[in-house]
């Protein structure tokens, strides 16, 4: 357990409490982890697998099923792309290669500076207004390859400052 | 069970309600094609669609594997529709695995390759791309090679079914989908006890052993003194390689095969088991007289110590500090066959003929060497002998049957030969320690109450001269775990417990021959139920029939002692034959 | 606390009469209502309500006006919405900016913001009541009930619309009555393969078990797809009271809302409505003293699309990755932990209260012959009117298309629709009058779905839609069986290779050969209909394929390279425009001056061209073409 904080171990077996009386709680933890911890790397899972029983095979598996765990940690920024159906029809793949090309990562990576993570989803329920993309949870409806330079700009910004 | 009426091709059959079409209709004399399921249900999930047929009631075809029959059903194996979709399951999976069929290991008891062949698997259909493959060969005991996994999750099962233990998982998804220990970490990262369980049930060479005859043919090509020792299981299955019924013994034949093979000597491991009861007897008699750490729990199988290693560190005092048979036998060798010999110990190569992928890694541990000597060199399995014996032109069942060589260890007891079966190490403990509580034999010399051949926990109350000695016997960590916990909160009422890694013991180790029913025609078809008491019940004939039955009474024993060993538990013996256990990190330790 | 059936009646008339008021103005005051779904969310409504809050504080008239947010409108395409009772005034694409217009003009001077309201595309004529809408003339609301009209974080509004009335009369019947009605009203499953929830009810009302359990799919997989988010946004109450109709009709005590964690907002609106209805006793130990007993449960998916897939959502519940497991055993007779249990998509569920309340024949009374009721859809792509309609099983794609969405923009052709989401088919134009239902959709090759319908026009590749699908089906497939997991893989190997130019004809076969297989050897429904856009597009559009293949040409220019971007030298009036925005540096002024133009224009090198398109969008000539 070499590399977690002591708080750190505190947190997840915390949120492992939290779903005591729970049947079958592992997603609900792994969600909160993610959540609250940012990401689910194997030693965090090895307390998981102490605290519930669950081999950690087994955890590996679901965390590596389901695109929202992640092992490694997101940038402070997560760029969350749709490329849904109603998305793509109106031209979601030019928004994500104009991320791309400016962040100069691919969907699914993280900048080396830590900042931004492009993430390509899955339709998130906002076609009315595609192509959406959200970053950090704030929806940007009906967005272009021509906004992406601003939108990058604002975050480059801020991110600076904060 | 309710019988039904259902149809096959055309006839009426009856067969038991709640089968599924594949069980329905193998009973009806109808073997289809199949290839994920395995032994009844152990590993059930209709993943790789090979066994697909035509079933009334149904829309499309159905997995026989796991779609149940009903009253009425009529089913079609061959139709066109059920013989092409199955063929294209199999194109399909052809066309992301590693077909390098002839230097497969697996090859001759792979399922794949068969039902490949069965159904008239097309070359290059549906050619593309193939997933990122890994190859694993750094732990002693297995080979991991996801290039031809077909993810039927056999293995996760049984490594959850033997052990509770859930190395192998699944991990990714979709076409990235592989089956490894968590991470992708090699076995040696991970928590695994190197049992080989998974690799028995693995249908193609995904999971394989990790080879040592190349580690052999070396030591020959050095021109080493290569000394040969077979353990007591081994015996009880080696024949299945050559065509005999499971649980037909084949020790003359094999000692002959291993003379062939080149060997300077062949010996048997059940010396060695014979000189581990007296070891390990010596220290129970000592704990339960001096006051010992107890529960004594034995520690001839490495399957088993790796598991305690692993997960509980706490209870190490509990092992007996005894090596495990044929590393004490290696260990002699080396000391005392050399020296009578006059070998310098450097130029003796031990290879030890095991039923067992452990044994390979325990070889390679520190606490097994003398004076940094190694006291085995090499381990191949049963399935590693066999592959030698055939190469070398022999015909195994033409082979005349031989005695082991003759001096110096040549000798074993009844005793040592059940070594190979859960309970078996337990009983030969009894028959010693009673002779030395009482000074007498047991009559009956067997102690029946402690056998088995399966999983599971047995225990037995012993009344030696009014001392009750309460022992219990587990096999596969999932049993053994239920007793260690008892320790661990301190309501264990054992005195000494025998823990053998795989579930039956040795006679289902890791190396032994693939129980493969398809390959196995001439075998009834429940014979995944019945293997393991066949082989052991191979076992047990051996020790009826030995002359001397009980360690203590064999003769070259006792001559070890008088001439080299001095006495059990002495300073020499704690030299060579006894060992140390340290805990080690791995997943999911108990801290 | 309401416990008794007399205290839920005394509610229910307070509470409607406090909405009727509201709506009718009756209580003497004025009520704005802003649409708080995800789109309009997005779009700053929150911001906008917090605008008029200040905005009415200022000019005095807080204590005459009442600011909520409810559920999606519909319309997302227009959001943000403002509305205002009980003049029942409609204002879209409202801004910051407007509010102070909205108060000072409307509120307190009486006059409708005129340029605020919607224009209708087809006439030009301004609208000011949402009803008068050609988008909601069609439509009818019954799964929609109560969305975008209550606030759907107060229960007490939810009462006031009819919310568990549907119980209240389902407690009075016995429990096969109720599937029996179920039965009656021809109810089929909203989530995509449209089995008849009745029966579904009556093989767990069956089914043997100490415990039962009901699992609503709020999963929604389907790209394109929003009308389950949108219910849960807009009245959760309805779900949790088609929940607890069919825990009651089978025997069940406790239900989980199996919802995408993608989904925020109606997480949060669900919890807060299973918190009010715990508070108030709606939910909990002997409802209204009939002796039935009933908790809800929340548990998020993880971003698996198969988790829509009934027996993949319950290992995913049961804490395993989403692999679909073999059936038989159904989950109505071995489900959640083993236990009979019964999963119903949202819509489902939301249309049950409506069945119980009004009566399955009055749910039964539209819809085709064996479609009944209402379906939601998901309009969305080259369509005017983007947004969640409502519309009676039977209407015709005609209608959806042009007289709800609006046509298609921007003049261009229409080409197809797709519906059913990535397990569905697209349909052409000889289809647009055919009338929309469960079977007729499946016999003309494509299928309902969950209700997605996004129209494509000429602008669209064919291929590259089918390719779209296929990657998206090979992203999410679980990976368990062989043919969805390598099958899926091989056919978007051949897709890909037809729209970077390189196919063959032999690779045409290979895709149905390998459809066929996809489709009849998968385990589960995602891998049986994969193959479903590639065997549409394969059937209506292969001159589209054969195009790509023979003639290396991609008929709609989508397919990168397979197209290039050239420059009109007619049009071109070399202002530069182009060449300062592309990233490839590869537009450069030539010598040639076009009649009438003063400077010389400019030209594409196609071989350092990367396509990104950044050009065509520069030039305001129109000079720049896709060839
Ligand atoms: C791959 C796949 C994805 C699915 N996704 C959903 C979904 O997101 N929501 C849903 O309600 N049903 C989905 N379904 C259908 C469900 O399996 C199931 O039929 C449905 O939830 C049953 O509810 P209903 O009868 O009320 O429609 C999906 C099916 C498949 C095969
Ligand atoms: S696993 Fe089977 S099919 Fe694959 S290479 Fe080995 S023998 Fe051939
Ligand atoms: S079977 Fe055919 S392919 Fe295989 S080794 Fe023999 S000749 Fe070669
Ligand atoms: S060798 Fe044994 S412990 Fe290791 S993965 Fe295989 S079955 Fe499990
Ligand atoms: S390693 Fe072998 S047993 Fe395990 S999933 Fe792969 S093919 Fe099956
Ligand atoms: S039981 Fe025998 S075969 Fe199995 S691990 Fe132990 S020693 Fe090896
Ligand atoms: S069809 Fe696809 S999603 Fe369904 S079980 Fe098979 S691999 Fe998984
Ligand atoms: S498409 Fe992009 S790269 Fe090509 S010319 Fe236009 S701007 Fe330059
Ligand atoms: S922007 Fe248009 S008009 Fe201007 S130089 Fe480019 S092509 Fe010519
Ligand atoms: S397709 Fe992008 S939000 Fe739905
Ligand atoms: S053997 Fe039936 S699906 Fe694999
Ligand atoms: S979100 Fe506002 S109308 Fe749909």
């Amino acid at each position: 357990m070499g590399g977690l904080k002591a708080e750190a171990v505190a947190q997840i077996k915390e949120i492992c409490g939290r779903y005591k009386d729970e049947n079958t709680p592992l997603m609900m933890i792994l969600s909160d982890i993610q959540n609250e911890y940012g990401y689910i790397p194997l030693e965090v899972q090895e307390i998981v697998s102490q605290e519930t029983g669950i081999s950690v095979a087994e955890i590996y598996g679901v965390v590596t099923f389901y695109s929202f765990f992640s092992l490694t940690p997101k940038g402070k920024y997560v760029i969350g792309c749709c490329l849904g159906t109603a998305c793509y029809v109106k031209g979601a793949q030019n928004v994500i290669d104009k991320f791309s090309e400016i962040l100069k990562i691919k969907p699914g990576e993280t900048t080396a500076d830590g900042m931004f993570t492009l993430d390509a989803l899955r339709c998130i329920g906002a076609c009315g207004i595609a192509p959406a993309v959200t970053i950090n949870g704030t929806v940007y409806p009906k967005m272009s390859a021509g906004k992406v330079p601003e939108v990058v700009a604002h975050y480059v910004k801020e991110g600076a400052t904060a | 069970m309710a019988k039904i009426n259902i149809k096959i091709e055309g006839i009426p059959y009856q067969v038991e309600a709640g089968q599924t079409i594949l069980e329905a209709a193998k009973a009806c004399g109808y073997e289809i094609p199949s290839l994920c399921t395995y032994n009844h249900g152990e590993c059930n999930v209709g993943s790789c669609r090979v066994c697909l047929v035509e079933a009334t009631g149904a829309r499309g075809l159905v997995a026989s594997c796991v779609y149940p029959v009903a009253e009425g059903m009529e089913i079609r194996i061959g139709s066109p529709a059920a013989v092409e979709a199955r063929r294209h399951s199999v194109e399909l999976l052809l066309s992301n695995h590693n077909k390098n069929c002839q230097q497969c290991e697996k090859n001759g008891h792979c399922e794949l390759l068969y039902v490949a062949q069965l159904t008239g698997a097309r070359d290059d259909a549906f050619a593309g791309a193939h997933s990122e493959t890994y190859l694993d060969k750094v732990a002693p005991g297995l080979v991991r090679d996801t290039s031809k996994c077909i993810l039927c999750g056999r293995c996760v099962e049984r490594c959850k079914n033997a052990h509770g233990l859930g190395i192998l998982g699944f991990e990714n998804r979709g076409f990235n989908t592989i089956v490894s220990p968590a991470e992708n970490r090699g076995f040696a990262d991970s928590p695994c006890i190197q049992c080989g369980q998974c690799v028995n049930v693995c249908p193609t060479g995904a999971l394989m052993e990790h080879s040592e005859i190349d580690k052999v043919d070396a030591a020959f090509k050095a021109g080493k003194h290569v000394i040969a020792q077979a353990a007591p299981a081994v015996r009880a299955a080696l024949g299945e390689e050559f065509g005999y019924p499971i649980g037909t013994p084949v020790t003359g034949k094999m000692a002959a095969a291993m003379r062939r093979l080149g060997f300077e000597r062949v010996y048997d491991v059940n010396f060695g088991a014979d000189l581990t009861i007296m070891e390990e007897g010596t220290e129970l008699l000592k704990r339960l007289t001096e006051g010992g750490v107890l529960p004594m729990i034995t520690s001839c199988s490495p399957g088993w110590v790796n598991y305690a290693e692993y997960n509980y560190g706490d209870l190490l005092p509990h092992l007996s500090s005894c090596k495990s048979p044929h590393q004490m036998q290696g260990a002699i060798i080396k000391a005392w066959w050399a020296k009578q010999n006059n070998i310098d110990p450097k130029d003796v190569f031990v290879v030890s003929v095991m039923p067992c992928t452990a044994k390979k890694f325990e070889k390679e541990r520190e606490q097994e060497k003398v004076d940094g000597i190694p006291d085995v060199d090499a381990v191949i399995t049963t399935r590693e002998l066999a592959r030698m014996i055939k190469r070398s032109g022999m015909l195994f069942n033409r082979l005349p049957d031989e005695p082991w060589d003759q001096d110096i260890m040549g000798d074993y007891s009844g005793a040592g030969v059940i070594f190979g079966v859960t309970g078996g190490v337990m009983e030969a403990a009894l028959r010693t320690v009673y002779f030395k509580l009482t000074g007498k034999e047991h009559d009956p010399i067997e102690f029946t109450a402690v056998r088995g051949h399966d999983a599971g926990i047995r225990e037995a109350s012993i009344d030696i001269n009014g001392t009750v000695v309460n022992v219990a016997i587990a096999s596969g960590m999932k049993s053994a775990k239920v007793l260690l916990d008892e320790i661990r909160e301190g309501t264990s009422k054992y005195q000494f417990i025998e823990i053998m890694g795989c579930p039956g013991g040795c006679i289902n180790g890791g190396g032994q021959p693939y129980v493969r029913p398809v390959f196995l025609p001439n075998e009834a078809d429940d014979i995944l139920d019945t293997y393991k008491e066949k082989r052991a019940q191979a076992l047990y004939t051996e020790d009826e029939r030995q002359v001397v039955r009980q360690s203590h009474n064999n003769p070259q024993i006792v001559e070890l002692y008088e001439k080299f060993l001095g006495e059990p538990n002495g300073h020499l013996s704690h030299k060579l034959l006894h060992t140390s256990y340290a805990a080690r990190e791995g997943f999911n330790a108990v801290k | 606390m309401i416990n008794t059936i007399d205290k839920l009646n005394e509610n229910i008339a307070a509470r409607t009469k406090d909405l009727q008021d509201k709506l009718s103005g009756a209580d003497g005051k004025r009520h704005i209502v802003l649409c708080g779904g995800t789109g309009c969310l997005s779009n700053h409504s929150k911001e906008i309500s917090e605008k008029f809050r200040e905005v009415l504080a200022d000019r005095g008239v807080a204590d005459k006006v009442t600011v909520n947010l409810v559920g999606c409108f519909g319309f997302c395409s227009q959001g943000p919405f403002v509305k205002i009772y009980p003049e029942d005034t409609l204002y879209r694409l409202v801004k910051i900016e407007d509010v102070e217009e909205i108060v000072d003009t409307d509120i307190c001077g009486g006059t409708v913001v005129d340029r605020l309201l919607y224009v209708e595309p087809a006439t030009g004529e301004k609208v000011s009541k949402q009803d008068d809408i050609n988008f909601y003339k069609k439509q009818r609301r019954v799964a929609l009930h109560g969305c975008g009209v209550i606030n759907p974080e107060d229960i007490n509004e939810a009462l006031g619309m009819g919310a568990f009335q549907g119980l209240k009369r389902a407690l009075s019947m016995s429990r096969q009555e109720v599937i029996d009605e179920v039965l009656a009203s021809g109810i089929r499953g909203r989530g995509g393969a449209g089995f008849p929830s009745g029966r579904k009810w009556q093989f767990a009302y069956n089914s043997q078990g100490d415990e039962k359990y009901v699992v609503c799919n709020g999963d929604e997989g389907d790209p394109g797809a929003f009308m389950d988010r949108s219910i849960l946004e807009g009245n959760p109450l309805a779900v949790i009271e088609g929940m607890m109709i069919a825990g009651y009709a089978i025997g069940a005590s406790n239900g989980y809302f199996y919802v995408r964690a993608e989904y925020p907002i109606a997480v949060n609106r669900l919890r807060i409505a299973i918190k009010q209805a715990k508070e108030l006793g709606l939910l909990g130990e002997n409802i209204l003293g009939s002796g039935f007993s009933f908790d809800c449960h929340l548990r998020l998916g993880a971003g698996a699309f198969v988790c829509g897939e009934e027996t993949a959502l319950l290992n995913s519940i049961e804490g395993k990755r989403g692999m679909p497991r073999p059936r038989p055993p159904f989950p109505a007779v071995k489900g959640l932990w083993g236990k009979p249990t019964i999963i119903n998509n949202v819509e489902t569920l939301a249309c049950v209260p409506y069945i119980l309340r009004e009566g399955a024949e009055k749910f039964a009374s539209v819809g085709t012959e064996k479609s009944k009721g209402t379906k939601v859809f998901a309009l969305g792509g080259k369509v005017n009117n983007v947004g969640l309609v409502e519309v009676p099983m039977g209407t015709t794609l005609r209608e959806l298309i042009y007289d709800i969405g609006g046509g298609i923009p921007g003049g261009k052709k229409f080409k197809a629709i797709q519906t059913g989401g990535p397990s569905g088919g697209c349909l052409t134009e000889e289809f647009l009058d055919e009338p929309i239902d469960f079977d007729n959709l499946v016999a003309k090759g494509s299928m309902m779905g969950s209700g997605g319908a996004i129209v494509m026009d000429e602008d669209n590749c064919m291929v590259d839609v089918a390719k779209f699908y296929m990657e998206f089906i090979c992203d999410e497939s679980c990976g368990k069986c062989t043919p969805c997991r390598i099958g899926t893989k091989r056919m978007l190997e051949i897709l890909t290779r037809i729209t970077e130019g390189k196919g063959t004809m032999q690779d045409l076969e290979d895709l149905e050969d390998l459809s066929k297989t996809v489709k009849t050897n998968s385990l589960c429904a995602l891998g049986q209909t994969a193959s479903n856009p590639i065997t549409s597009t394969l059937s209506h559009f292969r001159d589209e394929y054969i195009a790509h293949i023979v003639d290396k040409k991609c008929p709609a220019h989508v397919c990168k390279s397979m197209m290039q971007y050239v420059i009109d030298k007619e049009k071109c009036i070399g202002c530069g425009m182009c060449a300062k925005g592309c990233p490839a540096g590869c537009i450069t002024r030539t010598d040639y001056i076009a009649p009438g133009h003063k400077l010389a224009s400019f030209e594409i090198d196609a071989a350092k061209c990367v396509k990104c398109g950044a050009c065509i969008s520069t030039c305001k000539k129109d000079a720049i073409e896709k060839r």
